[in-house]
């Protein structure tokens, strides 16, 4: 046990360091030379030359990755003399464009994505998991069809038409919830979490739609399996066949999901916050994007591709305990 | 005395849909205290069915009608709570599958326990461990103090047969259904199995019931059989009789489509679909 | 709209619930499908979508705007662009309505915008099928070394959050030749989901009595693959693919709604949603219009790959 968690530890390195590196490598031969927009207007070609030195951005390929990497460890210095730039570690870039470290940045809004995925993820759990439950209990009732019929809606339609229509519907035409406006969490309470409404319905309705398609058809799958059947041939009850043979095997897949889906989810989600005017990662990214500010860019790459690495190796685990096939191994 | 299990006129039917189908077609046997009876027929033949609906396992989208009597109670007019109590305590099945009817997320000791403390009150866990180990020692599951712990996946296939049979037998059953139980095992093991199963019925007196596609397995163990085709049973006989002297000619055509290691070589004798006693179903 | 591929695997079950059929007689799985409604309004839809691509510099001339025409008797000034008429200016001249701000026939751009998603989803899936096929072929024949190195290759892949790396390549590289990237980009992340099932279904066959059969008598590696294995993985890859496919119209959509997919003025539905931002408050058609033709779309394929797999399903208990 001891050494599968080691290995997987060691992988997960491994696998973050090529995501660095591929990232990195990347972004040093596409993005636009820093120096031309740190420049500004009145520019010439020596004075380029010279916040490019200055900013060491003519050292070879390796030597700038090693800089950020070693700046992902103890942080790093842009720049020299009185015009210095700190970088705390862990060092995750410097985006000219706003003056502000990277991470900085990250620490302003991960609240704001956060708030958004816990929302949400409380929300689909409920709507998804209990509805694809119940779905798979009542076979081929009205419930099951209409449920599955939902979700079937809620995996097809994507999420930012979902967020126009629901916009248009509870704020235009019904009047129920005011126009987004942003405001900090203590100027006005309440407003900061009406915010927060349409956009956990929006990303709950979606990802419930996924949970309850699976959830039903694990369950449905798990209820024909022949240790069910044995299960019930002892003549248990059926709670009991229910709760320890059925639900257990039939659940397991959609907590490992779970686990991916909500650290995905932490590292921002671009489009609704985009479309609901959040200021969250996922929005930063996306401004980061259309202004081109490359720094910002790997960084919110680099932490995403972090928060999903880490989330599969925490769901490999949560499986090894769990299933004591992959925990023991064949044949002791 | 009447006999432990009574089949009269047993009709399985399943709503399909093209129409309602009869897996199982006015199907009667009896079974004495500690008898052994062998069902043979090939898939789909019913047989499966028979056991299930002896035992009230059958899907929902099946009906059943005619009569099913362990010791004299019809079990298909009990509710549901009542066959229940019976099923897994009085009457137990093991299944053809060892590694799929196991659940792999429990070990073998705390399945063997659930059966158990299903249908005795007041049992501690200290007491249903026992009873596991000695129902596993009784199958001959070497090490069983120490292998009650471990999962089925640690088992090979012979051995997790002996953890289904040690299973069925933790409450003492009047009868023992066992749905194929050689089938997904080696040829070696199968013999093994089937002496298991010998020594069982000797030393306990549990009455068993035995169904294969298999004739040499069922030859074996089976003191009365019971020959089924399109649920329908064709022939029965005691298995001495019915072995040595068939008289419907599916049964001579079963029994010749055996390949015997004493006949010369020439064409495997296909079991001839024209031969039927109920109209044509595929 | 995220590439859930998680999901899709974990929907269609890896390799248990898909298991491995000998391939299903190609009219049977067709009857199956014909006699199920969902099925048959889902392929249905989708033809519309396909005639509506093929067709649509003719049923432009019909309807007689072109997608990059503007009319300015269309809109109003003095309202910023809005269309003139209820329902976003829905008239016999414009069948659809206008787009608000340029006067673009909005029929036209929706009919021009099928050519860009069945474009784009085709391709993807072609490359991602190729892609995953050999891929999952190759590491579960050969096992070892090939399959230690595909494997990591996949493992790296799915590890990568491919939206936002999407998103930051494609805005990193220059306009032009946008469609062909897209294809790229969502093809390279999007075959490690259906290799890594092929490459379990093929570990599975690779030890069967019909493989050694093969073997025995002579064949080489490659006539085994091809002729043994790749049919029995038939009916896996049909399904798989048919519920990739939503997962890429959803992507190429939401990428161009992003701003990273086509580049305008070649009409996408993502695209005509994402400006239709501004004006839904006021106009509700301009995302209306093309939310619903995209939502039926990957609602269509959706159906259709669960009925597939319903079909299939049902032909191996048999």
């Amino acid at each position: 046990m001891v050494r599968f968690l080691a290995t997987r530890l060691a992988g997960m390195v491994g696998v973050l360091f090529l995501v660095v590196l591929f990232t990195y490598a990347i972004f040093f031969a596409l993005s636009p030379d820093p120096a031309v927009q740190i420049c500004g207007k009145n520019c010439t070609p020596e004075l380029i030359d010279q916040i490019r030195t200055n900013l060491g951005l003519d050292r070879p390929f390796y030597e700038q990755f090693l800089g950020f990497l070693s700046g992902l460890f103890v942080g790093s210095t842009y720049g020299t003399g009185a015009n210095a730039i700190d970088c705390a570690a862990p060092c995750l870039g410097y985006s000219f464009q706003t003056g502000q470290p990277v991470l900085e940045m990250f620490e302003q809004r991960f609240g704001v994505s956060a708030t958004l995925a816990v929302g949400a993820a409380v929300l689909w759990l409920l709507m998804g998991v209990t509805g694809g439950l119940v779905a798979a209990i009542k076979r081929g009732t009205w419930f099951d069809r209409a449920a599955t019929g939902a979700a079937l809606g809620g995996v097809s339609i994507p999420n930012y038409v979902l967020a126009l229509v629901l916009q248009y519907v509870l704020v235009v035409k019904l009047g129920w919830l005011p126009f987004p406006q942003a405001v900090p969490f203590g100027d006005d309470p309440g407003q900061w979490f009406l915010n927060f409404v349409m956009p956990w319905l929006v990303l709950a309705f979606t990802y419930a739609s996924m949970y309850q398609r699976l959830t039903r058809a694990n369950v449905v799958d798990t209820l024909d399996e022949n240790f069910v059947r044995t299960a019930r041939a002892k003549g248990l009850a059926p709670g009991l066949v229910w709760r320890r043979h059925a639900l257990r095997p039939a659940l397991t897949p959609v907590v490992t999901l779970f686990g991916m889906d909500f650290a995905g989810l932490l590292g921002g989600a671009i489009i609704i916050e985009t479309v609901f005017g959040l200021n969250g990662v996922g929005k930063m990214a996306a401004d980061s994007i259309t202004k081109n500010d490359q720094p910002v860019i790997m960084g919110v790459t680099l932490v995403a591709a972090f928060l999903v690495i880490v989330g599969n190796v925490i769901v490999d685990i949560v499986y090894t305990t769990i299933d004591p096939r992959v925990r023991i191994g064949a044949r002791a | 005395m009447s006999a432990l299990l009574e089949v009269e006129d047993l009709t399985v039917t399943f709503s399909t849909k093209n129409g309602p189908l009869d897996v199982v077609d006015g199907l009667s046997f009896t079974l004495e205290q500690g008898a052994s009876l062998g069902i043979v027929g090939e898939s789909g033949s019913g047989k499966s069915m028979t056991s299930l609906a002896v035992m009230g396992l059958l899907p929902p989208t099946a009906s059943l009608r005619g009569r099913v009597a362990l010791d004299g109670t019809d079990l298909t007019a009990l509710p549901e709570s009542k066959v229940r109590r019976l099923r897994g305590d009085r009457m137990a099945m093991i299944f053809q599958d060892p590694l799929s009817s196991l659940n792999p997320y429990y070990t073998v000791g705390m399945q063997i326990e659930e059966a158990y403390r299903a249908h005795r009150t007041g049992v501690t866990r200290r007491q249903a461990r026992k009873v596991a180990i000695e129902a596993m020692e009784r199958v001959h599951i070497a090490d069983a103090a120490r292998r009650v712990d471990h999962y089925p996946h640690q088992f090979s296939g012979g051995m997790r047969q002996r953890v289904m049979i040690a299973m069925a037998l933790s409450t003492e059953p009047d009868l023992l259904i066992a749905d194929e139980p050689t089938t997904a095992l080696d040829v070696t093991v199968q013999a093994q199995i089937l002496d298991l199963l010998q020594e069982v019925r000797r030393e306990t007196g549990t009455a068993l019931i035995l169904i294969s596609h298999d004739l040499a397995v069922v030859s074996e163990i089976a003191e009365d059989v019971v020959v089924m085709r399109h649920g329908v049973s064709v022939e029965q006989a005691p298995a001495e009789r019915l072995f040595s002297d068939p008289r419907h000619p599916y049964t001579r055509a079963l029994l010749d489509a055996v390949p015997r290691i004493d006949d010369e070589i020439g064409e495997l004798r296909l079991v001839d679909r024209s031969i039927d006693a109920v109209g044509g179903k595929p | 709209m995220t590439i859930s591929m998680t999901t899709l695997e974990a929907e269609t079950g890896g390799a248990p619930s898909i298991g491995v059929a000998p391939p299903a007689r190609r009219q049977g799985v067709w009857h199956h499908l014909l006699r199920n409604r969902g099925a048959v309004l889902a392929l249905s839809y989708i033809a519309l979508v396909a005639l509506m691509a093929v067709a649509a510099p003719l049923i432009v001339k019909v309807s007689g705007w072109g997608p990059y025409e503007f009319d300015q008797s269309a809109i109003d000034p003095n309202l910023g662009g809005l269309p003139i008429g209820p329902l976003g200016g829905i008239s016999a001249e414009h069948w659809f309505g206008v787009e608000p701000g340029s006067g673009r026939d909005l029929f036209a751009r929706i009919v021009y915008g099928a050519r860009t998603s069945m474009l784009i989803a085709l391709a993807a899936t072609a490359l991602t099928t190729l892609l995953g096929v050999v891929f999952g072929l190759l590491a579960g024949y050969h096992g070892g070394k090939v399959d230690q190195v595909v494997s990591r290759v996949m493992d790296f892949l799915m590890a990568f959050p491919a939206l936002i790396f999407m998103i930051a390549i494609l805005s990193a590289l220059p306009a032009s030749n946008r469609a062909p990237l897209l294809v790229l980009v969502i093809s390279v992340f999007g075959w490690p989901y259906l290799a890594r099932v092929v490459r379990g279904q093929t570990m599975t066959l690779a030890q069967r009595e019909f493989v050694e059969a093969a073997r025995a008598s002579g064949a080489s590696g490659w006539r085994i693959v091809l002729l043994e294995i790749l049919p029995n993985l038939r009916s896996t890859i049909i399904v798989m693919t048919t519920l990739a496919v939503p997962g890429y119209i959803g992507t190429e959509a939401g990428l161009s709604f992003l701003g990273v997919g086509v580049v305008p003025p070649t009409p996408s539905w993502g695209q005509m949603i994402a400006q239709s931002m501004s004006w839904y408050a006021v106009d509700p058609m301009y995302f209306l219009i093309p939310g619903t033709f995209l939502f039926l779309l990957v609602l269509s394929f959706t159906v259709l790959g669960d009925r597939l797999k319903d079909v299939v399903d049902a032909g191996e208990r048999r």
